[in-house]
């Protein structure tokens, strides 16, 4: 026993040091897997707050572009409400259950990040804005990523730019599903992959998601197809997606609530 | 005892902010940033005890981590860098680490330097490999390590110069 003690003793730095980098590696391998990290993430009061404060004031610096930004979507959403008004009210007799699959809320992202291998955002709405796990996040342009932890105010978004993310996406002509996921090299690209070897696919041709997974509907936009190739076992193509986002300037984002989204993990069976 | 506990409290609170505020947004090229909050582990007094630096260090790269979000891989490279330290010390400073006597103000430049590229190198090796944590990858690992080397030394040096006090 006492010679337990002295050795420990002796060796208290180095058993601290491997204690410690024990603990990092414990964080780091949990952040590797998705929905898993606990508390380290920048959703807390303290991490929140800091941002938030930051962002109030580098905000003013984007107002122009961001401000064009949203008059070009709210010119496009105007010029669509005024074309299918008259189709709307004849299609929805019963006017309470229209458009209630979705609901959207609005956000600011507070803190970017795009340089990593696994990149987490985090947004300026929480649990108090009724944000959940799992919402999908849009921006004007195209998809951003999904909601992962909420706090009071806060809350951080897995990126589609995270080596961890795989997301439901298909081809827009022809309905041939893949998956979409990162290599962690070029912020402007992301891949899809498992498209079967059948599909017509031509560089050039728009990916949206598919609306399978209940967090995002049918037809959020992603990308265009750069280029593509077989993979290793000749049966499924991987695509390189050209994204429409620019994700290292996104600031407006959309949060999506799938309504139905209980029910269909109900139905199943999870 | 008392001032040095207080310049060391407001330069680990200065370094953090600057580092998650300002430094994480650079992203020169794409992915270069410089990490200069390692200088609080560089420049923390060598008299005092190793195992305040250690837990010092964690909580450090913890705070780091918990602002952009990566798990633990700060806080790994930091308790690594703040064991293997007095290592360092010896091989860039040699005689003088032995009398227990640095001084960073005073100490020669050639020598800081090779302190302060060994410290960077070996964080940011230790760093981008817990971050992309796959041994197929090493180029990556080594590329980035490199270019993100370069930018936190450069800059860590200009700090200390621009921050020296001149004390004989």
């Amino acid at each position: 026993m006492q010679q337990i003690i002295n050795f420990i003793i002796r060796n208290k730095n180095f058993l601290l040091f491997l204690l410690l980098f024990g603990i990092s590696l414990l964080f780091t391998i949990q952040s590797h897997s998705y929905h898993k990290s606990k508390f380290i993430n920048s959703a807390n009061f303290l991490t929140g707050g800091v941002y938030n404060s930051a962002n109030n004031i580098s905000g003013y610096f984007s107002l122009k572009a961001q401000n064009e930004l949203l008059t070009a979507e709210n010119k496009r959403l105007r010029k669509l409400l005024l074309n299918v008004n008259t189709n709307a009210d004849s299609t929805f007799i019963d006017s309470l259950t229209f458009s209630e699959d979705y609901r959207f809320y609005s956000a600011n992202i507070i803190k970017n990040s795009y340089s990593l291998n696994n990149n987490v955002l985090t947004i300026n709405k929480g649990r108090n804005d009724s944000i959940k796990q799992d919402f999908g996040v849009i921006s004007s342009k195209g998809i951003v990523g999904i909601i992962d932890k909420t706090s009071g105010n806060y809350a951080t978004v897995i990126s589609i730019l995270n080596g961890t993310s795989s997301i439901s996406a298909q081809l827009k002509k022809t309905n041939h599903l893949g998956s979409l996921i990162w290599d962690g090299k070029d912020s402007k690209f992301t891949q899809l992959i498992d498209i079967p070897k059948i599909a017509k696919v031509k560089a050039g041709d728009t990916i949206i998601t598919s609306g399978q997974s209940s967090i995002f509907p049918k037809g959020v936009p992603v990308g265009t197809i750069e280029s593509f190739k077989l993979d290793q076992a000749e049966n499924y193509y991987e695509i390189n997606v050209r994204l429409f986002n620019d994700m290292t300037s996104i600031e407006h984002v959309y949060i999506i609530e799938n309504a139905n989204k209980e029910e269909i993990s109900n139905l199943l069976g999870n | 005892m008392n001032s040095i506990f207080s310049i060391h409290t407001i330069r680990f609170v200065v370094l953090v902010f600057v580092q998650v505020l300002i430094l994480n947004h650079i992203n020169f090229s794409g992915y270069i940033n410089p990490y200069i909050y390692i200088l609080f582990i560089a420049l923390f007094p060598v008299k005092n005890n190793r195992i305040v630096l250690i837990l010092l260090s964690f909580l450090l790269g913890l705070t780091v981590d918990m602002f952009l979000d990566t798990g633990g891989i700060h806080a790994g490279a930091c308790v690594f860098i703040a064991y293997v330290r007095p290592l360092i010390l010896k091989s860039s400073f040699g005689m003088i680490y032995e009398h227990q006597s640095i001084k960073f103000n005073t100490v020669e430049f050639g020598s800081k330097l090779t302190y302060f590229t060994l410290l960077t190198v070996i964080h940011h090796f230790v760093l981008f490999s817990l971050e992309i944590f796959s041994v197929s990858r090493i180029l990556l690992i080594l590329q980035k390590t490199l270019f993100s080397s370069i930018f936190t030394i450069l800059l860590s040096v200009i700090v200390t110069i621009i921050f020296s006090r001149k004390t004989k």
